[in-house]
């Protein structure tokens, strides 16, 4: 494009319209580029969110920045703001990036980005393959659910495939209520046609003629995103049919039977299972039930094949896991990786430690129900059955950091809260189990008894992990548990407690 | 209510869709709301009224005030939001409502805060009180 009052090529500016630039700043930056006479193209975050707003002029950029550092960019004075050659830089260039191959690259609803970096490639793919051969593909690949259960999502999609049913659904789980997740937003907010092509690439695989994205009410951006992104490419993934619908502030409608619930516009109250959703799920009808970061891997999968996913990662958790660095860190953001990279990689290496500077003291993986892990265990290979084995879990790959100002039995308090204020109220080990939990830390705290009150803890534990319906009764032990084994002595414990 | 009714298919899975656009219409769900939501969907009162009750977004009550909404998750605990609440609560006093919330994904930039649907991160004592201000 050219300056009409010049006839001097403008320059173009890229910059995210990804919901955290938006929040540091990143429409003030823009107006301020275009102002000077710039062309600004808004594009995906490159998950580089201690940079944001980063502004990216012939692949260098400079980040973070006000409206203020402007002039001094375009009289060629930003170097104190300058990082370089944005792809060059060793956050992005350390990173395996399947599922965010076009993070940072490409505007979220232009078709014609879409399309020329491989968009559509794996629904052409699946469209000649046949079902069938989808559905192995996809079993090939490895592909566990994202969303924290790490089911094999092939054998979902076979189960689904075969059963009978008048109509099957493919509900899309974008309820990522996960404090320390923000990958599926960034996915929706970013490249929303990649989840609408895994989407039909699923529904192809099953049968299915209508799929339901089910987003939180806190995700306004992804909201709107997604809709114009359906708008925009209807005729491409007809005859198949795509409607958003909007959460109501529910955590516990991240669960795949109380989302079915909420959807068919009832409480969101988690069902027993058998049956299975993919049998039973949505009015009843054979469903699949997977999460974003699920069915966006899908159409690099069929594009490159099974075997080419499956080639990363480790064990049984193969190929790439996008991790979530998250919470008091100093390069919090996006990082897509194989399974196997340690804990402390990402933490210390990647992400540079905390924020604040001070040592850290705790980091929680996989969101509100996953474990506090103690630096001593950052040797800990991301991978599921290693997490598990350490009862931890990966969940949806958030790590959110704190440092040695936490105070554990705090965070133990807050995990048994989080539980009470979201238990949908079904099952008795959640609904009072959560509640009678706050109480018994609250003691502890106040120290009373505290020997016994945490034999209580734990048996209350037990109780709730065994005894709940779902992960969010099941799950609130981790990180209550993890924190009395690991720092006895924010409870008044003697440290050596932790050693029995 | 009419139009509002009018533009979703009488049937319980539209319940969701409906009560976001009653309470985005008015504020809040009336009771006369639920009465005639019931009927259009060939509901129970109850059956409307338990679904107003379970989720957080829906309000039964009007309330006027402008609100913010303030992410309490364990991200922004990290990022020292406790510690700026006494700010945020002491600039809201009773004119602006100060909403909990848990998670607005921004959890490599908080604190973080939401008014409407416009999102703000690194809040600092300073820019929090701007904001409420600002209501």
């Amino acid at each position: 494009m050219t300056d009409p009052a010049t006839g001097q090529p403008k320059i173009t500016v890229r910059i995210s319209d990804d919901a955290a630039a938006l929040a540091c700043g990143a429409d003030a930056v823009a107006a301020a580029f275009v102002k000077a006479g710039c062309e600004v193209q808004r594009v995906s975050s490159w998950g580089m969110h201690w940079l944001e707003p980063l502004a990216e002029i012939s692949g260098i950029g400079f980040g973070p920045i006000t409206a203020a550092d402007v002039p001094d960019i375009l009289d060629g004075k930003g170097d104190a703001v300058c990082i370089g050659p944005v792809a060059a830089h060793p956050f992005i260039t350390r990173q395996q990036r399947l599922t965010f191959a076009r993070a940072g690259k490409t505007r979220p609803l232009s078709l014609e980005d879409y399309s020329a970096t491989g968009g559509w490639d794996g629904l052409e793919k699946a469209r000649s393959m046949g079902p069938q051969a989808i559905v192995q593909t996809v079993i090939d690949s490895g592909l566990r659910g994202r969303g924290g259960a790490g089911f094999p999502a092939g054998i979902k999609w076979r189960t689904v495939a075969a059963a009978t049913g008048t109509q099957k659904y493919i509900v899309c789980n974008a309820d990522e209520g996960d404090s320390g997740t923000f990958a599926d937003r960034m996915v929706m907010e970013g490249d929303p046609f990649m989840l609408i092509e895994g989407m039909a690439i699923a529904a192809h695989a099953v049968g299915a003629g209508k799929g339901y994205v089910y987003i939180r009410s806190e995700y306004p951006h992804a909201i709107a995103k997604m809709q114009a992104a359906i708008a925009a490419c209807r005729d491409r993934i007809a005859p198949f049919e795509i409607e958003v619908r909007v959460g109501a502030g529910a955590y516990v409608c991240g669960e795949e039977t109380s989302l079915l619930n909420s959807l068919e516009g009832k409480r969101g109250e988690v069902r027993a299972k058998p049956p299975l959703p993919a049998l039973q799920g949505l009015f009843g009808q054979p469903t699949v039930v997977n999460n974003v970061l699920t069915l966006a891997a899908v159409p690099w999968i069929l594009s490159h094949g099974g075997a080419a996913y499956a080639d990363y990662g480790m064990g049984r958790s193969l190929g790439t896991m996008p991790v979530q660095l998250a919470g008091n860190i100093k390069h919090g953001g996006l990082f897509e990786i194989a399974f196997g990279v340690t804990l402390g990689e990402l933490v210390n290496d990647i992400g540079g430690g905390t924020a604040s500077g001070r040592p850290v003291k705790a980091v929680q993986v996989g969101g509100p129900l996953g474990a506090y892990i103690p630096p001593e265990q950052f040797d800990l290979p991301f991978d599921y059955e290693a997490f598990a084995a350490a009862d931890a879990l990966i969940g949806h790959a958030g790590i959110t950091v704190f440092d040695d100002t936490v105070q554990m039995a705090a965070m133990a308090r807050f995990a048994m809260q989080f539980c009470a204020v979201e238990s949908c109220g079904k099952c008795t080990p959640c609904r009072l189990g959560s509640t009678r939990g706050i109480e018994t830390i609250d003691r502890i705290i106040a120290g009373e008894n505290i020997a016994d009150n945490v034999e209580l803890i734990r048996d209350l534990s037990e109780t709730m992990k065994f005894g709940s319906l779902c992960a969010l009764g099941g799950f609130t032990p981790y990180p209550v548990m993890s924190a009395i084994n690991h720092w006895p002595e924010d409870f008044g414990l003697p440290v050596r407690l932790a050693a029995e | 209510m009419e139009p509002i009714l009018a533009r979703h298919r009488a049937t319980q899975d539209s319940l969701l869709p409906i009560l976001h656009d009653v309470q985005a219409e008015f504020g809040h769900i009336s009771e006369d709301a639920i009465r005639t939501i019931a009927e259009a969907l060939n509901l129970t009162r109850a059956e409307v009224y338990g679904v107003v009750s379970f989720y957080h977004d829906f309000r039964s009550q009007p309330d006027p005030r402008p609100a913010i909404k303030i992410c309490r998750a364990e991200a922004c605990q990290a990022r020292g939001i406790e510690a700026l609440m006494p700010a945020i609560e002491a600039a809201a006093g009773a004119r602006v409502r100060v909403e909990t919330t848990y998670c607005l994904g921004l959890c490599s930039v908080g604190p973080a805060a939401m008014i409407g649907k416009d999102v703000h991160a690194r809040l600092t004592e300073g820019s929090v009180g701007d904001l409420v201000n600002s209501l």
